[in-house]
């Protein structure tokens, strides 16, 4: 469990995180997302005790991370991928971590393989790919078995195969009952993974509920119609209260569901060649509900 | 709600929650190690720092070989009777080379990880910082107190091979030799540990090497022997008390002496100072 509460981070003069308040639960992917500048990374650094908090706490199963004698049993993370030194083989860099938390060299090779590493374990770092090197920060972060994971964008420049993997493998690490926090900026692939949300936007909170509130909250349901007699139909809809307009000779209604749009129809006599219900998608709960918050100080948030 | 509908089977996870094993300081020692060995920088810079030491003092050695003819008898009687063969075991230049060499060499491991971003990694799994800088000391004081050893031993046994050819070359056991030889041998683990106080309290690898370079090499220019005040600071600095160890019996002494055991305190106080600087530079700050 991730507790974060009242957490402020400045630097200097910019205010990175802001009064942050919201808890990560074990057993569900919890997506964390925001604009870029949000201050994602900041509260994961503050949380895995690499920067201190201006104000507030942030803590992993009640203690703060930062001080304890070893890490990698507890919380398994991947900052940033990038934070490896070049000089040094995969097969090096997770024995030298593995070693350090007296984990066995057999654990190396298993998540070696796990990330579809073993080819290149004996190749320097420096001439990975992102999407190597992504894959070998994911490794290192599972070394230990961690109840606790943090990913900080971790999908970037993966493959398909390697997408598909990760998400595999977060669905799977939550149902064995740990915790998983996983900030990324892909909206169709947390739509995907993620349970819950907790959504940031210059340093404050937006939301933090589940998946499906949030996208419920953020944009209304679609109603696509084919009708021959659409002008009609599109007077009826408006006077009982939907909004509606024409799109490539479809009725696109929105503030009513299907079953409404067809029991309206039905009534008045007007044949309907498509009814449809477009799932509101999280991208674009996404885009308005952070949309909103750059407009409005938080807290405003409809 | 969470089950795992693309779970794929070649992933192996043990169970949480898990048995925590004690941690050991031994077991960071052990990691610091690996990392240190595991760059070929490391040997390659080292083994260009061994090579030039070791040449700077075979070099001297062969030139006074190669121009012993020119010296009359008393002159030849003089260079033995000053100290001049032990001298040449480890000359001063060797000195000066050796110093901002370990300083910079002692500084890499740790500036490495500041600027690639691998010391995030680093405290992630570990985050007793100040017992990863302490293991990280250990490792690198080691690794320069062999490396010390080597060079040492290795110019010794050349330089007094070579001056044998005159018949002037002295052997392991004689008198001041173990003096000379450990007083060469541990410069280089303190002038590592320098190196890397300086690093984890600038960060950056420029700021690093000018300040190596000033404290270990500049300030020795600066401060002569023949004031008392400027005499007092320069017995505090590495090269003096190299340089006083290892004066050979016959020279005149300075004008402000010092002990032997003053300059040993030299060593040690700033081997102690380095690694707590090390240590306490990025016990809290923001990494
Ligand atoms: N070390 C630092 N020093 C100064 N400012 C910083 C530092 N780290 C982050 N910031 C600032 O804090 C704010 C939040 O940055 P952060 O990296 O946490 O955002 P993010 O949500 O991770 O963004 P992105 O989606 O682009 O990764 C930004 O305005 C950034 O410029
Ligand atoms: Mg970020």
């Amino acid at each position: 469990m991730i507790e974060v509460a009242n957490l402020t981070k400045r630097y200097g003069g910019v205010t990175a995180v802001k009064d942050l308040t919201f808890t990560v639960r074990p057993g569900r992917v919890t997506g964390f997302l925001g604009p870029n500048g949000a201050g994602k990374s900041t509260t994961l650094r503050v949380l895995l005790g690499l920067h201190r908090p201006s104000a507030g706490t942030a803590t992993v199963d009640g203690r703060p991370f930062g001080g304890r004698p070893r890490g990698l049993r507890q919380v398994g993370a991947l900052l940033d991928a990038q934070d490896v030194h070049g000089g040094r083989t995969a097969r090096a860099h997770l024995t030298a971590l593995a070693r350090s938390n007296r984990i066995p060299p057999t654990r190396v090779e298993e998540v070696l393989e796990d990330a579809g590493l073993t080819g290149a374990a004996r190749r320097r770092i420096a001439g990975f790919s992102l999407g190597m090197k992504q894959r070998l920060g994911i490794a290192a972060a599972l070394l230990g078995g961690a109840p606790v994971l943090v990913f900080d964008e971790p999908l970037n420049g993966l493959d398909p195969e390697g997408v598909r993997w990760v998400r595999g493998l977060f669905r799977r690490l939550a149902a064995e009952g740990r915790t998983v926090l996983v900030s990324s900026h892909l909206m169709s692939e947390m739509e995907h993974t993620a349970d819950d949300l907790v959504v940031v936007g210059r340093g404050e909170l937006i939301a933090a509920e589940s998946l499906a509130e949030f996208t419920a909250r953020g944009c209304r349901q679609r109603v696509t119609v084919a009708t021959p007699a659409a002008d009609a139909l599109l007077s009826l809809l408006t006077a009982e209260g939907a909004s509606v307009r024409t799109e490539g000779g479809l009725l696109v209604a929105t503030g009513m569901d299907a079953g409404r749009v067809g029991a309206i129809a039905q009534r008045h006599g007007i044949p309907l060649s498509r009814l449809q219900e477009e799932r509101p998608s999280l991208e674009e709960a996404f885009m308005r509900l952070t949309a909103d918050a750059v407009q409005y100080p938080t807290g405003d948030a409809r | 709600m969470t089950t795992a509908p693309h779970a794929s089977p070649r992933t192996a996870q043990p169970a949480v929650p898990q048995e925590e094993p004690r941690p050991r300081f031994a077991d960071l020692v052990a990691a610091e190690w690996i990392k240190l060995r595991s760059l070929r920088s490391t040997w390659i810079a080292h083994g260009a720092a061994a090579l030039a030491v070791t040449g700077l003092n075979a070099g001297t050695a062969y030139d006074t070989y190669a121009h012993w003819e020119e010296r009359t008898p008393a002159d030849r009687a003089a260079f033995v009777r000053a100290g001049l063969p032990l001298q040449e075991a480890f000359t001063v230049n060797a000195a000066v080379v050796t110093t901002v060499a370990l300083c910079v060499l002692g500084a890499l491991p740790l500036l490495g990880e500041f600027a690639t971003g691998a010391l995030r990694t680093t405290f992630t799994a570990v985050p007793a910082r100040s017992a990863v800088t302490g293991a990280k000391a250990v490792v690198v004081a080691g690794f320069a107190t062999a490396w010390g050893a080597l060079v040492t031993v290795v110019s010794f046994l050349l330089t007094q091979a070579i001056l044998d050819g005159r018949g002037v070359g002295i052997a392991l056991d004689g008198p001041g030799v173990p003096r000379v030889l450990l007083a060469s041998t541990l410069l280089a683990p303190v002038c590592a540990l320098t190196g890397l106080a300086l690093a984890a309290a600038l960060r950056r690898t420029a700021a690093t090497v000018l300040a190596s370079v000033t404290a270990v090499m500049v300030l020795p220019l600066l401060l002569g022997e023949d004031r008392y005040w400027t005499a007092l600071a320069r017995h505090a600095l590495l090269l003096a008390a190299w340089l006083r160890l290892t004066a050979p019996g016959g020279s005149a002494p300075p004008p402000y002496p010092w002990t032997e055991a003053g300059a040993w305190t030299v060593y040690a106080v700033w081997a102690t100072a380095a690694v707590s600087v090390t240590v306490l530079a990025v016990r809290r700050r923001d990494v």
